[in-house]
């Protein structure tokens, strides 16, 4: 649709025009190609070096060694736990997500009409909030003597304690501060199925569970799976949830990396670690992108 | 059209799912809000003493107001500068076929889907190989490395829904290039590099993962407010945060309004 194909036969000033629209994409990728180049692939081959130098050291790739990953595979290390911890809790967010958040797509997509637009401002409007200030405003809500406990203390005269510094808080935060990166893309996936096949599904006698199952749920798939895509990759990566709601009491592998990078001054040994991150990340992100049309989830109106 | 839309009983739940979701979004914003105007130190609710105590001594803070100025000045620049590389960025990802164009969509997405704490390490380390000294000049790059691929994307959306056609046939009626671009293409797409300058503000004055390893002695307020969690906390920090996403909340729906007017406007003629 961007741009018609059809050229035999076309006077010359419209074949110079078309030339020139060929050489305008390249052209226009420029600046922004050059930015994530320095400031995007540099870095992290940059990570990547580092990983190879010696331990505690500053100077990139002095003495190329293995020792960092030996280290991190060492069957002593105790740091495969974090990474254990982070891909649990990105799966139960996701999951846990892609449920919460099917109804308020499907009215987004089907049923708000003129109210769709205020909804949408309404949810993505947290994004632009600190995530350390919406978390900080749970720990208030979820603290001994803030508002639930406080509050079911003052009606009913007994509280439930602090419920912070726990794993199934940390997920929690998790499913709070990605919700809007699931609910949008599953929205624009929704809003590709066509009414006339629910229509014709419809009056074909299916019932509305047949519907969800063979038509809503495969034709809006693309849009689904990156929301799933997109959230997992952010609770993978995630750390502000652990510190801030979780207390510590799970070390996320986000977390293990901040701390080879800052207390420890052990730049190589959270440069490798971040490349194992990096790899699971780029591994998923790879290959879900390779298969998805971006113009017809994005082109669509 | 009786199994199309659900009936009316399911309707009704997906409304009150939705309406149980947004409080469940901005049930932490009360919170801090109520943290912010209890008078003692420490928050025990129901709050016993009310008072506005806090947001005096916050809003008459020099270090506050020195906080606002630096995030204010970092938002600012990044806008300007993604809108502009956005916007170029948005007609190669969107307006001409070529033949690196998928791939080009890829690699803008990247890193979106890439975590901001690795990337925010990561910068750090490489600003630290080229010798670049912290500051807010810095974090200003490394919000844009975030930022311009976001705007791109919502750019992108708008120039999707652009007729190339009218481009077209103004160079048929002799326009050049330039004419076209000023008189055409901007107008058309002008609601769209609108929201991207309106995210690209809003998400660098929230940003805190990136901020953090990159600003070196400079402060932003995502950053003040997450070390004043971790020690030292007062009312102050959930009054400030109250204040920080007031004033995000008063620019997205002042560029609501704007959008909303010119396009009754437009209409109007």
């Amino acid at each position: 649709m961007t741009t018609a194909d059809a050229s035999e036969a076309l006077p010359p000033r419209a074949i110079a025009r078309r030339r020139l629209r060929l050489r305008a994409g390249p052209l226009l990728s420029l600046p922004l190609l050059l930015l994530l180049a320095v400031g995007f692939l540099a870095p992290l081959l940059a990570v990547l070096g580092f990983s190879f130098s010696e331990p505690r050291s500053f100077a990139l790739l002095a003495h190329p060694t293995l020792e960092n990953y030996e280290t991190i595979f060492d069957p002593a290390n105790t740091v495969y736990m974090s990474f254990l911890w982070s891909l649990w809790f990105a799966f139960l967010s996701v999951c846990i997500l892609a449920v919460v958040s099917y109804p308020v797509a499907y009215g987004l997509a089907k049923l708000f009409g003129r109210w769709a637009n205020l909804i949408t401002l309404l949810m993505v409007f947290p994004l632009f909030i600190s995530e350390n200030v919406r978390l900080y405003g749970w720990v208030l809500f979820f603290i001994k003597n803030g508002v639930l406990d406080g509050g079911l203390r003052s009606l009913f005269g007994f509280g439930i304690g602090d419920l912070l510094f726990t794993p199934g808080i940390i997920v929690f935060g998790m499913v709070y501060t990605y919700l809007p990166f699931m609910l949008f893309p599953m929205t624009l996936g929704l809003s590709m199925v066509p009414q006339e096949a629910v229509e014709a599904a419809g009056d074909l006698g299916a019932s509305r569970l047949q519907i969800f199952r063979e038509v809503e749920l495969p034709l809006s798939l693309p849009g689904i799976i990156i929301g799933a895509l997109l959230t997992f990759v952010l609770s993978v990566g995630a750390i502000a949830e652990s510190k801030v709601l979780g207390g510590q009491a799970v070390i996320v592998i986000t977390h293990d990396i901040e701390i080879a990078f800052t207390y420890a001054q052990n730049w190589p040994l959270g440069a490798a670690l971040a490349v194992l991150l990096m790899l699971v990340v780029g591994a998923l992100v790879l290959t879900v992108l390779r298969h998805l049309d971006l113009d017809r989830i994005l082109g669509r109106r | 059209m009786a199994a199309t839309a659900g009936s009316g009983r399911n309707r009704r739940l997906v409304w009150i799912w939705t309406g149980l979701i947004v409080v469940f979004l901005y049930l932490p914003v009360v919170c801090g809000l109520l943290a912010s105007l209890n008078q003692g130190r420490y928050f025990i609710f129901p709050i016993a003493r009310w008072s506005l105590r806090w947001w005096d001594k916050t809003i008459n803070s020099i270090e506050v107001s020195i906080l606002i100025q630096t995030s204010i000045t970092i938002a600012l620049i990044v806008t300007a500068i993604s809108v502009v590389l956005a916007f170029c960025g948005a007609l190669a990802f969107a307006r001409y076929n070529w033949k690196g164009r998928t791939l080009f969509q890829r690699i803008v997405l990247l890193p979106i889907f890439f975590p901001q704490t690795v990337l925010g390490l990561a910068l750090l380390l490489w600003f630290n190989m080229l010798g670049l000294p912290l500051s807010w000049r810095t974090a200003i790059f490394a919000h844009l490395v975030w930022i311009v691929p976001i705007v791109t994307l919502v750019i992108s959306i708008q120039v999707y829904s652009f007729d190339a056609a009218l481009e077209e046939a103004a160079l048929d009626l002799g326009a050049s290039r330039w004419q076209v671009l000023k008189e055409v293409t901007l107008p058309v797409l002008w609601p769209g590099i609108f929201s991207g300058a309106l995210f690209a503000f809003l998400l660098s004055w929230g940003n805190f993962p990136l901020s953090l390893y990159t600003t070196g002695a400079d402060t932003t307020v995502p950053e003040f407010l997450y070390a004043k969690m971790v020690a030292g906390y007062t009312p102050g920090v959930p009054t400030l945060g109250t204040i920080s996403t007031g004033g995000a909340a008063l620019i997205m729906l002042g560029g609501y309004a704007i959008v909303l007017l010119a396009r009754r406007a437009r209409s109007g003629r």
